[in-house]
């Protein structure tokens, strides 16, 4: 492999202890692979994302800079470093204590098994180590051949779109797969001309094809063309799909697209199992360690880093935190059979503290949960009023009138709304693609779903001056802005609002109205 | 084990400076953004630089954990400029990156955003040395330059390539396209030294923000100089009505009070040279900023005889800056420019009138490439 790195002894040995407990305790995994790297390598791969061959970019640079710095001014330093390949590959720092190795081991075999076995990741590609590399030297020859310059403008221009991809696509058959040719949309109908059945003798033709028959066709013929009029045919997410199968594009600025996006789509699932996958992971680096690995002398110090881990900054959402309790919440409730809803509806206080029905299926329902959710459900299914009180959490809100951030409400259907609010989609907003020909001038519109929050607008002149340009024409998007309807265009160098079609329209008719409604 | 990261990290860097160098005006006009680190480096704050995506606007919400009531206080807002317009000043607030830079590439891009003209030195003095280093390795060369190690290498490359390598009778012959050449490259060393005399009014009419504009031109025309010689030295002479030599950090704090003499700041730059500074083998600049009033017209001939009879014939350059203060502008200035009309080889001039002119009066003052 790439890094080969011999691990010593003692570590050798580690690996395999912490292995076995792993395996006892049911957790199923790829095989483990973990180099051992100094601080300035370690840098250098997370800068990668944990790849040690990635594109040449500047914001790899970027971010081996902040972490070289931080690690130097010893703010902060990098714990654990994993990556979603068949064969996993974790890797330790060199001058970590022992018992960080220790800690680090078993919290990287719950990411292993939970890369393994949870659906989001099942269509990832393992291999993607190679798949990186390949991309490397791919994107390096097109920067010998054209000139680094351009290239690497161009990935920026790509990388502004990263986020614009449909998580769920690569569990939908794509259209390819399934739909048959549209024959009522082939430009040799017409309404006038449908489809008609064929006759082997002219004088059959009153009788196979009947005039309710061609009503029909003629119907289906309609409804075709008005269908692929709209380009796209159906709104969709995958923005980045959208503009390499129809944005003028060279060969390989159309290579360049795909590659970034197959790694956007390659990191996805880690964005959509942030908490649970830290949350697994800790859980088991905890279990292993304190039921099975630990020496009594080492204690203390497992204590004080775990407490590193889980540590609550006030005002912050602490993802490790959350997940690790609520996998032990979730355990709790199953193994005492506090769930449904006997157990919901059960209005004796004293009753319901001290249910407990002996079930024991604690262990088995959080594999499960491990397997078949993502954040959103997990928070949506799992997060209770119990585990909400159990955990202290709060919703926060500024107050504009003294500019501090307060404390809102304990309600736990509030704070369960903002946890969700602010995982939906990764923390991103929703973006579709509606139109590729907007105002009939080859235009594309981009829709915001909109959800509750805004977009911020400086950021997202320059996205779209960023989609203009891969585009090769004007790029506009639909949002909502306290609470109007408002599109938003650029366009050669240009950012502003578009007056809408109505608008317009009663502006011409009564200009003096302008200044009122502005 | 190789890591591509170098190759991204200078990248990033080159995009840093460029950033620098756009914005350049915006640090020189704030002298107390740019930090010294230690003798070499400075850093640099800079708003993050992001690849811009769609994103929500600042959440003004959120979820944590922990024991309080409704009502308590959790943290502190973002500091506020005006009311609820968020916009404009979301894109700084971000958290900042910290840039070093050694003192050389700030230099470097000082020098570049002025078009400022590498200095000459005066004299027959070379400001610069060649000298040859030897780095790299080529194809061709002189036998004398032949590199073995590398030579035999290319010849045992080839030969298991082409498969007449044999382990049991391990015989290298290298031919003609194996060979190695070490070769050079040419640095340029600069010999020269220079010294800078600031001298600085300290007089009762220079306010601190006159200071603040003396400080952080100082800063940068030093920085210039610096990554043009090797070995400068700067002497600090204050003055109201006497003079006296100072160290840096007096230089730049102290406050007097009282009238305003020139001519005793340029006898004592007079006197520092005569002792430490020969003019043969050093390149002398002073540097003098006042706001111009000089205390009488009798004064203000007595400095002219001084600079013409004994600082003219050792220096490469004097330059005068007058701060505007709340006083107005002296006479001086003007005094200066009626004396010397013809005398401009020697003789800058330059009106700072707040802190966005230190940019173009640095560009007056170095310019000329003396």
């Amino acid at each position: 492999m790439i890094l080969e790195t011999d691990l010593s002894q003692d570590l050798a040995e580690l690996q395999i202890e912490i292995e076995g407990y792993a395996k006892e305790y049911g957790l199923e995994f790829f095989s483990q692979i973990f180099e051992v790297l100094d601080y300035d390598s370690l840098n250098a791969v997370a800068a990668g994302g944990g790849f040690p061959k990635r594109y040449p970019h500047w914001r790899v640079g970027m971010s081996y800079d902040q972490l070289s710095k931080g690690y130097s001014w010893g703010v902060q330093k990098i714990y654990e470093l994993v990556i979603n390949t068949d064969p996993c590959y974790a890797y330790l720092m060199k001058s970590n204590a022992y018992i960080d190795q220790k800690l680090v081991m078993a919290h990287v075999y719950g990411h292993n098994d939970f890369f393994k076995n949870n659906y989001c990741f099942s269509k990832t590609n393992r291999k993607m180590l190679d798949q990186m590399a390949n991309h490397a030297s791919r994107i390096r020859h097109y920067m010998d051949r054209f000139d680094e310059d351009t290239v690497e403008e161009f990935v920026d221009c790509c990388l502004s779109i990263e986020d614009l991809i449909d998580p769920y696509s690569p569990f939908i058959a794509t259209k390819e797969d399934d739909e048959e040719v549209d024959e009522f949309a082939d430009s040799n109908f017409s309404p006038k001309n449908p489809p008609r059945l064929k006759v082997p003798r002219q004088y059959l033709d009153q009788y196979m094809n009947p005039k309710e028959y061609l009503d029909k066709q003629k119907q289906k013929v309609k409804e075709a063309q008005s269908r692929s009029n709209r380009f796209p045919e159906n709104p969709g997410r995958d923005v980045m799909r959208f503009i390499l199968e129809n944005a003028p594009l060279e060969t390989w600025q159309a290579d360049v697209l795909s590659m970034v996006r197959e790694e956007a789509y390659y990191f996805a699932p880690q964005r959509v199992t942030k908490i649970m996958n830290e949350g697994w992971a800790s859980y088991w680096h905890s279990k292993i360690l304190t039921e099975k690995a630990l020496n009594p002398s080492e204690i203390v110090e497992f204590a004080d880093r775990h407490a590193g881990v889980m540590v609550v900054q006030p005002g912050q959402l602490n993802p490790y935190k959350l997940g690790i309790e609520l996998f032990r919440h979730i355990e709790d409730a199953w193994n005492k059979g506090r769930f449904g809803k006997e157990y919901e509806e059960c209005q004796d206080m004293v009753g319901k503290r001290a249910w407990d029905k002996k079930l024991n299926k604690g262990r088995e329902k959080i594999f499960e949960v491990r397997k078949f959710h993502n954040d959103v459900t997990f928070i949506d299914e799992f997060f209770t009023e119990d585990f909400c009180e159990d955990q202290r959490y709060y919703t926060y809100a500024l107050n504009p009138r003294t500019n501090k951030y307060e404390i809102k409400t304990r309600d736990w259907r509030e704070v369960k709304e903002e946890v969700l609010t602010s995982i939906t989609n990764g923390g991103n907003p929703v973006i579709e693609v509606l139109d590729g020909n907007f105002h009939n001038r080859g235009e594309l519109l981009l829709q915001h779903r909109y959800q509750g929050r805004e977009l911020d607008l400086q950021y997202a002149r320059f996205t779209l001056a960023n989609l203009s340009r891969l585009w090769g024409r004007p790029a506009n998007v639909a949002t909502i802005v306290e609470g109007e309807k408002k599109v938003y265009c650029y366009k050669n160098g240009d950012f502003y609002e578009e007056k809408t079609g109505e608008k317009a329209d009663k502006q011409t008719q009564k200009p003096e109205s302008k200044g009122r409604s502005k | 084990m190789i890591y591509s990261v170098s190759r991204d990290h200078a990248r990033f860097k080159n995009i840093v400076k460029g950033r620098v160098k756009r914005d350049l005006k915006k640090y020189i006009s704030n002298g107390d953004m740019i930090v010294k680190k230690g003798k070499e480096k400075v850093s640099i704050p800079m708003p993050q630089i992001n690849i811009p995506r769609f994103k929500f606007g600042d959440a003004k919400s959120g979820v944590a954990q922990g024991e309080g009531e409704p009502g308590d206080e959790v943290g502190q807002g973002e500091p506020q400029s005006g009311n609820g317009e968020g916009q404009a000043g979301n894109q700084e607030g971000e958290h900042s990156l910290e840039i070093e830079l050694s003192l050389d590439e700030l230099a470097e891009i000082l020098g570049e955003e002025l078009e400022l003209p590498n200095i000459e030195a005066k004299g027959k003095e070379v400001l610069e040395k060649e000298k040859d280093r030897y780095t790299g390795i080529a194809m061709q060369g002189p036998n004398s330059l032949i590199n073995f190690r590398r030579s035999f290498k290319e010849a045992l490359k080839r030969q298991i390539s082409s498969g007449t390598y044999n382990p049991k009778d391990p015989i290298i012959a290298p031919i003609k396209r194996d060979f190695r050449y070490r070769s050079w490259k040419t640095h340029q060393e600069y010999e020269a030294n220079a010294v800078i005399i600031y001298m600085m009014d300290v007089s009762g009419s220079m306010g601190d923000e006159q200071k603040e504009i003396v400080r952080t031109e100082s800063f940068w025309i030093d920085t210039w100089l610096r990554s043009q010689y090797k070995g400068l030295d700067t002497r600090y002479v204050i003055h109201d009505t006497v003079a006296r030599e100072v160290d840096e950090q007096t230089f730049y704090s102290t406050r007097e009070s009282g009238g305003t003499l020139i001519s005793s700041a340029y006898r004592s730059a007079q006197q520092i040279i005569e002792q430490n500074y020969s003019p043969e083998q050093w390149n002398i600049y002073l540097f003098h900023f006042s706001d111009g009033d000089n205390w009488s017209g009798e004064d203000t001939k007595l400095c002219f005889e001084i600079m013409k009879q004994q600082l003219f014939p050792n220096i490469n350059l004097f330059c005068y800056g007058q701060v505007e203060s709340r006083y107005g502008s002296g006479q001086f200035m003007k005094d200066l420019e009626e004396h010397f009309k013809n005398e401009e080889e020697f003789l800058i001039i330059s009106k700072i009138e707040n802190k966005d002119g230190i940019m173009d009066s640095i560009k007056t003052f170095l310019g000329k490439g003396k």
